[in-house]
């Protein structure tokens, strides 16, 4: 047996003894994984199974052992995730903390950082929120204005930062803030902060869709160790484009209407029930047609992520850049909702009460939601323009 | 899927570019249409393409082929359409040589094939009967005598009619008008009694023809496949079209593109080249975007082709309605780009903009194929 079959029975086994069987159906509402200082464990298997998968240092396969990851490479960490898929495996952990501030960490920080915040990280103790956006530095993020002001063995930091998404859940916070106002860019640093510290108020921001999964996050005089900077200082622009890149992909995935709830179906079985089907086809041909044309981007959207993986697994340049993944993804993600709509009539703009069914309210909720994806993590101008930039070499 | 070239594949494309850029670049489709050049392609070009390989690319090594495979046609199409190259690959190569390939009895692919794959034998598809493509609806008429059929019909944008030495034509053997079942594929010589072709001058400066069949006769050895199962062959060959065409049509949107980025870059209004304003920038963005996802599209439809799945009349559809759309678009916005320059005869845009509609509407336009897309996915 090969050394990777060996890998795969041993996981399989673990898998089998160690993952709880209510993990293996589909997350309920209000059940997702967030960890944290102050957890809310809606069914208790949901903490039996993130402290089995943390003890192997599972929720973040590919981290090196000495700060709490898996230590798997990355042909182990995708049996990993196949035998995960096997089972239905819910999510262990979810996390800002592994998605996005632990590979930068990993890149940047200092190894006593490393060492104090990764393997936090992998157990889900502390849950990250992320401190970028403000007020007045939107698209424009570089001309941020929180300012970190050297006091000799601390900074002190004054601002406000918005869209912090879970912000008012969240026990720390990884922060872009001004370290020198005679520059933009270079003049911008990373720093990590304890949400308990006095002078840190935040307040969560109802969004049109009724939800409040962002906050705005007020600091005021708050004093911040030295040693909570990362990399260097004034170089933190470079760390948050890394991050924003990170995102972008992330963001991206959504054009492909994965499984989560309020995703809404698919298209032309709804089409059917609600406006009528002849022949085994959808009755309205219009709606045919526009259902179709996503329908056939969508495919090709997919194919083109495959071709990028498979490029960059042949070493080749994609040409593609994370840009195009994130503007032409949440564009599909987006249009997508509005033809749920269409396809569901009245039925799909319920806003509450027992006339309509869950999924229909979910389906109204979603695609209002849906509107911020080309608007969060860089707005969809912001792409085009990164596009014509660094892949059609246009000059400012 | 395989996405990635190797070795031999590289080579063939660095071939396929350097042989159509400097053998048929877009001056030489010109000139045919120039001189109102009676034959519409150069023969001493296909004889050429014939000595690469080129023609014989689908044909298997038995009938002197070079078995490239649809990856190498790929590769091939996409390097012609960058020069607009006038060749009878669609009609000879694509839709005949896979319909004698696929339904042939040996004794037809003996007498074609080889002849095919040298680049000496122009065929001809006579199908269309109707400015939509609609490879049901089949007016023509086949009526069983005592040694074979009588065949009664006209035949419309029949891809280089005109001058082909052979043709195979799709007659109505039973069934109503536009039954699937009861359509048959006849081989009948171009010069046969009763067969009368006048040449179609299309906006794209290449090959159609419209087809009259007044009593011809044909025997029981012309058939190609069998009696009423005509659909049968069409089918696969039509897909086999459709992605070419789609491939080619890869080629023409890639080169468009480019040369309108280059003139972004270039051009000058207002004491700034254009390419700085937002307005270009985002929409030449928006363009690469799509031919990205154009380009994924057409690479999963060859491997489907040349893995043999049965995913490929899907893909087919795909391919072909998405590239129509996008050679549209970006056709459109070249020329737009490009201002007045771009209205000029002069200039190659124009050209490259006629290629793009009848490329778009051969062998069914983007609404045929979201319709069959759609009808392949259930719904």
């Amino acid at each position: 047996m090969s050394t990777l079959e060996a890998f795969r029975k041993e996981t399989r086994d673990w898998l089998e003894e160690n993952c709880p069987q209510s993990m293996r159906t589909p997350m309920g509402e209000n059940e997702e994984p967030w960890g944290g200082k102050n957890p809310t464990w809606t069914n208790p298997d949901s903490k039996v199974w993130l402290d089995n998968m943390a003890s192997r240092g599972w929720t973040a396969p590919t981290w090196p052992k000495e700060y709490g990851g898996g230590g798997l490479s990355k042909a182990e960490a995708k049996i990993l995730a196949e035998e995960l898929r096997a089972i239905k495996a819910r999510p262990a952990l979810m996390s800002f903390g592994i998605w996005m501030l632990g590979p930068a960490l990993l890149e940047f920080a200092s190894e006593e950082q490393k060492l104090k915040y990764l393997p936090q990280i992998v157990r889900g103790e502390i849950r990250w929120c992320q401190g970028y956006s403000e007020p007045g530095a939107g698209s424009d993020l570089a001309g941020l204005q929180t300012s970190a002001e050297d006091k000799g063995d601390h900074y002190l930091v004054n601002g406000q930062k918005i869209w912090t998404s879970y912000a008012n859940y969240a026990d720390w916070i990884f922060c872009l803030v001004r370290t020198d106002k005679s520059v933009k860019h270079n003049g911008i640093s990373f720093l990590l902060i304890d949400m308990e510290t006095k002078g840190v108020e935040t307040r969560p921001i109802k969004l049109i869709s009724g939800s409040s999964p962002f906050c705005e996050t007020f600091l005021t005089d708050v004093t911040v160790p030295k040693e909570n900077l990362v990399g260097e200082l004034n170089k933190g622009w470079t760390i948050a484009k890394r991050l924003l890149q990170h995102e972008r992909e992330m963001i991206s995935g959504m054009g492909l209407g994965g499984s989560s709830s309020g995703s809404g179906g698919k298209p032309e079985n709804l089409a059917k029930k609600y406006s009528g089907e002849k022949d085994g086809k959808v009755a309205d041909a219009a709606l045919r047609d526009t259902i179709t044309r996503h329908k056939m981007d969508g495919h090709g959207f997919l194919l083109t992520l495959q071709r990028s993986a498979a490029e960059t697994k042949a070493g080749q340049n994609t040409g593609a850049a994370s840009s195009m993944f994130k503007y032409y993804g949440t564009e599909l993600n987006k249009r997508r909702f509005e033809i749920l709509l269409e396809t569901m009539g009245t039925n799909g703009l319920g806003w509450e009460g027992d006339q309509f069914s869950q999924a229909e309210l979910d389906t109204t909720r979603s695609w209002l939601r849906s509107k911020g994806n080309s608007i969060e993590g860089g707005t969809t101008e912001v792409q085009l323009n990164i596009i014509a930039k660094r892949v059609l070499g246009l000059p400012d | 899927m395989a996405l990635v070239l190797n070795e031999e594949q590289t080579l063939l494309n660095e071939t396929a570019a350097q042989f159509f850029q400097e053998q048929v670049p877009i001056s030489n489709l010109r000139k045919l249409r120039d001189d109102n050049d009676a034959f519409g392609i150069d023969r001493n070009i296909w004889k050429e393409c014939a000595n690469l390989g080129f023609a014989g690319v689908l044909i298997s090594e038995t009938y002197g082929g070079s078995s490239f495979g649809p990856i190498g046609l790929g590769l091939i199409l996409e390097q012609s359409g960058k020069t607009l190259s006038a060749t009878p690959f669609v009609s000879t190569v694509l839709l005949c040589g896979t319909a004698i390939q696929l339904a042939g009895n040996s004794t037809q692919r003996q007498e074609y094939l080889p002849a095919i794959a040298a680049g000496e034998r122009i065929c001809a598809l006579a199908l269309e009967e109707r400015a939509h493509h609609n490879p049901t609806h089949i007016e023509t008429t086949a009526i069983q005598t005592e040694n074979g059929f009588t065949l009664n019909g006209t035949k419309t944008f029949v891809l280089d009619g005109h001058i082909a030495d052979q043709l195979i034509v799709a007659a109505r053997t039973s069934g109503a008008t536009t039954d699937q079942h009861g359509i048959t594929l006849f081989l009948v010589p171009a010069k046969s009694d009763g067969v009368s072709i006048e040449r179609m001058q299309m906006a794209d400066s290449r090959n159609a023809a419209k087809v009259t069949l007044t009593n011809v006769t044909v025997s029981d050895a012309d058939v190609l496949g069998s009696v009423d199962g005509g659909s049968d062959v069409l089918d696969p060959v039509l897909d086999m079209g459709r992605i070419g065409l789609a491939a080619e049509t890869l080629g023409l949107i890639q080169e468009v593109f480019d040369q309108t980025v280059a003139y972004l870059k270039e051009r000058k209004q207002f004491g700034e080249v254009i390419g700085s304003f937002q307005a270009l920038k985002h929409r030449a963005a928006t363009m690469f975007a799509e031919i990205e996802v154009c380009r994924s599209i057409v690479l999963e439809a060859l491997s489907a082709l040349e893995e043999q799945r049965n995913d490929v009349p899907h893909l087919a559809s795909l391919a072909k309605a998405k590239l129509g759309e996008v050679s549209r678009l970006v056709t459109n916005e070249g020329l737009q780009m490009h201002g007045g320059v771009g209205m000029t005869d002069e200039f190659d845009l124009g050209l490259f903009m006629k290629r793009a509609r009848v490329a778009a509407a051969t062998l069914g336009d983007a609404n045929f194929h979201r319709d069959r897309y759609a009808t392949l996915s259930n719904y």
